[in-house]
């Protein structure tokens, strides 16, 4: 174990979360009548952390299910466009799993890269993330067939993990060292690290395999006009509750929303699996079916994204096993694909 | 490209030009309100444009101008939409948000020194019209061979360009055919499908590229046409067409397989092509 490390009791969480909310906003999750979500909280007692996982990905603290991109003034034979100062606020995601925590490093990349998105970047600039380990993943959950862990530390500034009455803390970056400066934590000694190698060994046995083909991405190309997308797909009511979920779907559109000679552009999520996707102004859809909307989610997900961005645009955070009214489990979809061939 | 990718600047409508017998098509030219963004659009034929019309949103256009005519910009547009609504009832002076150039572009630099062919339909032409009065401009009509051009539209009345068909046909270093689906008022010109045009004029593909951009239909049926002349996969240019947004390969809905049609594209070979898992072409 080379990244720094210390212990965070958890009797003194709180005051370190207060000194964190004195200079910056802090996400973390919360208690909302039935579920957790990430929301910006005000105090450290509103942070839950005895949880397993968030209903919804934290990617809208980055990326906003609604944003303004910019304000307008257009009467006849002149317009102004005005653009929201970029100054954005230093943010701490706290406390969100590893798989979405690797989750914004896809977003990372389709929001950088050679055409940077500066609403996405200023933000991510100023965020530091701070992860929690799962010792209990979700039966759904499958974020190791996917490259990650429950207790891995990619996309984290700093990992939590939990051994009892205080947290290992794993710094990922040098903005999750420069939290450990922090005096709540403690240097830290050889029990606890081997109590946190042990959760991490723990969780990773408690987690089924997923059964996928090696370069899957290959075999989804060669499936393409399979009929096997057909039968994959009867069940699909095409709500879209998947990608609005899915802490690596980032489709967007962008509107007007006028209000007489004023109004914004904003950016709104989007889905591919609504059929206005794609529909062209002349009524022409190049996906008109369930079918061919959710095979470009899976292509999306594990042959495109793959391809250009060498990562897949699914963690295994598994909301969308849990959340689809129809049982549609992506897992068995993509076992299904791996074997080749229809049920 | 612009340090806010999604921040439109202002240009100004200077003319408004009905193409079409049905008033459907009109061609904008537009000018630019600020020298700096004039200097910033830097462009080549085949790249596209976002058109903001405040209040309503964007819809993407390829240039019909040529960057040999500098300090306008001119886009075809078809009146089918929200914003393509609105664009028609627009105004001289009249001012739009932009943002571009988008998109690749043809490939200027493979079709130096060699003899092109274009063949276009219907109001896909634009950006081949950008295309061809490139080419034809005295700076650059040295650097290339033989050209071709191949147009077709349903009937003589969606003919767009008229006045540029006019020019071209008077030139002695362009070969213009013309046809239409459809005859009316007395069209002289030959009637006939654009893929079966293509046939009978038979182009040398040798040292050749050919660039086709059109309805989907036509695209089907040429491509087999110009297989068949001897143009190889590698040969032939094509300029895609889906919905889109973003115009930077940020939204997500313009993929063709794993490239995006207005980051990747729009123009792309037809060996690119082949290599991608697709609903439709065109």
């Amino acid at each position: 174990m080379s990244s720094p490390s210390k212990i965070l009791k958890k009797d003194r969480l709180a005051s370190f979360l207060e000194r964190l909310l004195q200079e910056r906003q802090v996400f973390a999750p919360v208690r909302k009548g039935e579920v957790i979500l990430i929301r910006e909280i005000d105090s450290p007692s509103q942070a839950v952390l005895e949880y397993r996982n968030a209903k919804e990905s934290p990617k809208s603290v980055l990326f906003p299910q609604r944003e303004t991109l910019f304000r307008y003034r257009a009467e006849k034979g002149k317009a102004e466009v005005d653009i929201p100062s970029g100054r954005e606020q230093g943010r701490v995601v706290f406390g969100i799993r590893p798989c979405d925590a690797r989750g914004l490093l896809l977003l990372d990349k389709v929001f950088g890269g050679d055409c940077r998105d500066p609403y996405y970047a200023d933000k991510r600039a100023n965020t530091v993330v701070v992860s929690l380990g799962c010792a209990n993943p979700n039966p759904a959950c499958f974020c190791l067939s996917m490259g990650g862990g429950p207790c891995s530390a990619e996309g984290s500034d700093l990992l939590l993990l939990d051994v009892g009455d205080r947290y290992v803390a794993e710094a990922g970056s040098e903005k999750g060292t420069a939290l450990l400066e922090d005096e709540a934590f403690e240097k830290v000694d050889e029990e606890t690290v081997a109590l946190a190698e042990k959760v991490k060994r723990e969780s990773k046995a408690s987690m089924k395999p997923v059964a996928l083909k090696e370069k899957l991405e290959e075999q989804l190309e060669r499936l393409f006009n399979d009929p096997v997308w057909k039968d994959l797909t009867e069940s699909c009511l095409g709500c879209g509750i998947c990608t609005y979920l899915c802490p690596t779907c980032h489709c967007f559109d962008l509107c007007d929303e006028a209000a007489g000679t004023t109004g914004e552009r904003i950016r709104v999520w989007d889905s591919c699996q609504f059929p206005l996707f794609t529909q062209q102004a002349s009524g022409f859809n190049p996906r008109p079916t369930v079918k061919e909307r959710f095979r470009q989610r899976i292509m999306h997900k594990f042959s495109y994204l793959p391809e250009t961005q060498a990562m897949p645009g699914c963690v295994g955070c598994g909301r969308c096993v849990t959340e689809c009214p129809v049982n549609l489990d992506i897992r068995e979809v993509v076992t299904s694909l791996s074997e080749g061939n229809a049920r | 490209m612009m340090e806010n990718p999604y921040v439109p600047f202002l240009m100004r409508v200077e003319e408004i030009l009905a193409e079409t017998d049905d008033d459907n098509i009109k061609t904008f030219e537009l000018s630019f309100v600020g020298k700096a963004d004039e200097e910033r659009f830097v462009y080549t034929p085949g790249q596209f444009a976002e058109i903001s019309v405040f209040g309503k949103g964007e819809a993407p256009f390829g240039m019909a101008s040529t960057p040999t005519s500098p300090g306008r910009l001119a886009f075809s547009v078809s009146k089918i939409g929200v914003v393509t609504g609105e664009l028609h009832r627009m105004e001289k002076g009249d001012v739009v948000g932009v943002r571009g150039p988008l998109g690749n572009g043809y490939p200027l630099e493979s079709f130096k020194g060699t003899n092109l062919v274009l063949v276009g339909g219907g109001f896909g032409f634009s950006t081949l019209r950008s295309l061809t009065n490139f080419i034809l401009h005295d700076s650059n009509r040295k650097d290339y061979g033989e050209l071709s051009v191949i147009y077709g539209a349903r009937r003589p009345g969606l003919l767009l360009y008229k006045k540029d068909l006019e020019i071209w046909r008077e030139r002695g270093d362009l070969r213009l055919h013309l046809t239409v689906d459809k005859s009316e008022n007395g069209w002289q010109g030959h009637v006939g499908f654009v893929p079966d045009v293509a046939r009978s004029v038979a182009p040398n593909p040798r040292n050749a590229y050919a660039v086709v951009c059109g309805p989907p239909a036509m695209i089907q049926f040429t491509l087999p046409v110009l297989k068949d002349l001897g143009f190889g996969h590698e040969n032939i240019f094509l300029s895609l067409e889906m919905r889109m947004k973003c115009g930077i390969g940020k939204c997500g809905r313009c993929n063709v397989g794993s490239k995006y049609i207005c980051s990747d594209g729009p123009v792309f070979s037809q060996q690119e092509l082949s290599h991608l898992t697709t609903e439709a072409h065109g």
